[in-house]
């Protein structure tokens, strides 16, 4: 059966070949372009958040290359993404594409429900429990890898010595991950990506800013949505810390909680309250930043977004109460790369001056002078 | 003792068990009264830029009620039955928080959690908490938990006469006759859907219901219907949504589109409302799927002019008027 998913970062190089391990075709929908995101326009619901018609006109991209099945995520709000699968399902029914939508709700929600869409999966082409069992593990592996993988790239980056050679090399690495089929040859390309990145000529004497990027889960993994942030300010020469990570973020919704307890703590002063999504992570994790020492802080957040409008509004209390600059960037189909970059830019420019007065450093000369 | 309560929002489902709760344990209750300009604006300037319109309105209520009260009660509101996940919508679960962190000189405000589907007997305790608060007596609490209870089960019993929320609170309030023209059979029926702060705000709504009945339009909303009616079609859903007044807008919808007395829907929505993107399109979905179903969209927001609403609606009516003919 040919079997998609919807595009999230570099998280479809494990899909892709976990699909192949159950003996299905995987259909992987190009990496979202103008496209995509047109595509998603043109059918969505007018308000809907960017996420949902990305995500929609990757459903598209993929329903044209003979998708059959669609596996997902659900959720149980009250955020809207926990809808997006019946929505999506409807909307590809409605323009003629018989496609069926699988969506996984978290299994601690119904435990059964979720071994039952499990066991559908598997009869499709009669695969062993045992070897299922097999392939998550490795997909895990994977996730985990390409996670580990981009982190070091973004710990790299600000202090590489030619500008663009960490992405050069990272998208190496990718090649090199996207080929491991075995946990040992996984284990391998980690280990050679790490050893390729790190070989990367370096400048330690820079003391870059440091800026922690929050907000909502697809705009602040997908680059395309967040018109590459990471990387942009990574090559301004800023070092970036990014709040959410697939795969742990995956562990602390569904068994092990306490790194989001530690995050609903510092939340709480603020807002004591679940407000779906990852609203009141946005508020936590400002509070961390800056406990951190962190320069500054990058909100990214779908126009429309509910839950960090929410945190948008208590956010400038935050950041009055701990003294740290926040740059709320609401993203959605008119958002342009340029005015994103121009944005950062002073964004960048504000931190240095602060951090200038906080040294105490008397500038000699004064910009535009 | 003076406590504040915004006109707005959930109020318009629940403002008179709060008022009569508030005034039975002696405190005076000052309403923000009906939204207008200056409310409107005073919530642009202080609601963050993002927020729908509503919101900004509750912002707006707040910031008029700041310097005229003791304490503004604004709380929040998680859910009020158990049904799916329901809940509301976050917006409101953030409330008391928002205008906290967005709104300078607030006096204390009294945001208890509303959470009913925790238990039994959940708004009982909700009331013995805000009263313990304001330093009452348990027996007077308890008293005025059930006057309370009594005044909004009149309220609600209007509802389900005829009367729109808006009305039914003017005949409780102000004594207005019951038996006025507002239930005259009309020309043409048509089914209203949306939340009732947008539907029942006549200055938000730029007195859309008034419009219509204007032009002999007879008007059924999601609030005169009664609670199990909605339930039934609810069900109906291939998964609950979460939010509960979106719940109650997508039951409505479904059930007009069913009845055949019923000659057309129009949805009434918020500029950029992140549930009605969701509810509004599987109106439309249904509305499409099944043959002869007129049904419009009508987006509100802070610049809405009138010419642009009456336009439509006159559109509207005249196009059901028109397919009527036909057959």
């Amino acid at each position: 059966m040919k079997i998609s998913f919807p595009i999230m970062s570099t998280s479809y190089i494990a899909f892709k070949r976990f699909i192949e391990e159950l003996g299905h075709e995987p259909i992987v929908p190009p990496r979202p372009t103008n496209r995509t995101l047109t595509l998603g326009v043109k059918y969505a619901p007018e308000f809907a958040c960017v996420p949902f018609k990305i995500l929609l006109g990757t459903y598209i991209e993929a329903c044209e290359m003979g998708t059959e099945l669609i596996i997902t995520s659900g959720g149980v709000g009250p955020c809207r993404a926990g809808y997006y699968g019946v929505m999506h399902k409807k909307i590809l029914r409605d323009m003629g594409y018989n496609v069926e939508i699988l969506v996984f709700e978290p299994p601690q929600i119904d435990l059964w429900d979720f071994f039952q869409k499990v066991r559908y999966v598997l009869k499709l082409n009669r695969l062993p429990f045992l070897e299922f069992l097999r392939a998550v593990k490795r997909a895990w592996l994977k996730l985990g890898v390409l996670d580990d993988v981009e982190y070091l790239s973004h710990e790299i980056r600000p202090y590489e010595l030619n500008k663009g050679e960490t992405t050069r090399v990272f998208n190496k690495c990718l090649e090199m991950i996207d080929e491991a089929r075995t946990s040992d040859e996984i284990k391998e390309a980690k280990e050679e990506s790490i050893k390729l990145l790190k070989a990367i000529p370096q400048d330690s004497s820079r003391d870059p800013l440091k800026v922690g990027i929050i907000g909502e889960i697809y705009v602040v993994l997908e680059p395309f949505a967040n018109f590459d942030v990471q990387v942009t300010l990574g090559e301004m020469g800023v070092y970036t810390h990014r709040s959410i990570w697939l795969r742990t973020w995956t562990l602390g919704n569904t068994f092990m909680r306490w790194e989001e307890n530690k995050i609903r703590k510092a939340a709480k002063p603020y807002l004591d309250q679940l407000v779906g999504g990852h609203g009141q992570n946005s508020v936590g994790e400002t509070v961390l930043y800056a406990k951190k020492g962190y320069d500054g802080v990058i909100h990214l957040a779908p126009f429309t977004c509910i839950p960090e409008i929410v945190a948008k509004s208590i956010l400038t209390r935050v950041s009055k109460d701990y003294d740290i600059p926040v740059l709320t960037l609401f993203i959605d189909e008119q958002t342009g790369k340029a005015g994103v970059v121009t944005r950062l830019e002073a964004f960048v420019d504000l931190m240095k001056e602060k951090r200038r007065i906080r040294s105490g450093i008397r500038n000699e000369s004064v910009p535009g002078y | 003792m003076k406590i504040g309560i915004p006109k707005t929002l959930f109020f318009y489902t629940y403002l008179p068990f709060w008022k009569s709760f508030f005034q039975e344990l002696g405190c005076e209750v000052v309403i923000s009264g009906n939204t207008n300009k200056e409310i409107l604006d005073l919530g642009v300037r202080d609601a963050v830029n993002d927020a729908c319109v509503p919101i900004k309105v509750y912002h707006g209520h707040v910031a008029y009620l700041k310097d005229k009260v003791d304490y503004i009660f604004s709380p929040r509101i998680v859910s009020v039955r158990r049904l799916g996940t329901e809940t509301f919508c976050p917006k409101f679960l953030g409330l008391p928080d928002m205008i906290r962190f967005s709104i300078n000189g607030l006096p204390p405000l009294i945001d208890v959690r509303i959470d009913l589907k925790k238990g039994v007997n959940r708004l009982l305790h909700v009331c013995l908490e805000v009263g313990n608060l304001l330093d009452k007596s348990r027996n007077l609490i308890l008293k005025a938990y059930r006057r309370a209870n009594l005044y909004q089960g009149e309220f609600d019993s209007l509802k389900l006469k005829g009367f729109m929320p808006d009305e039914a609170l003017d005949i409780l309030e102000n004594g207005m006759s019951v038996d006025s023209d507002i239930k005259a059979e009309g020309e043409v029926t048509i089914g209203v859907v949306g939340y009732p702060y947008i539907l029942y705000d006549r200055f938000i709504n730029l007195g859309l219901m008034k419009k219509l009945r204007a032009m002999g339009v007879k008007i059924i909303t999601p609030e005169l219907i009664p609670d199990e009616i909605l339930n039934q079609h609810i069900k109906k859903l291939p998964k609950y949504l979460f939010w509960h007044y979106s719940h109650r807008v997508i039951g409505a919808a479904l059930y007009f589109m069913e009845n055949p007395k019923i000659d057309g829907i129009i949805h009434v929505s918020a500029f950029a409302c992140g549930p009605d993107s969701m509810t509004g399109k599987l109106i439309e979905l249904e509305a499409k799927n099944r043959k002869g179903v007129n049904f419009m969209v009508l987006t509100i927001d802070e610049n809405l002019g009138e010419a642009g609403i009456i336009t439509r609606i006159e559109a509207f009516v005249d196009m059901i008027k028109y397919r009527r003919n036909l057959l």
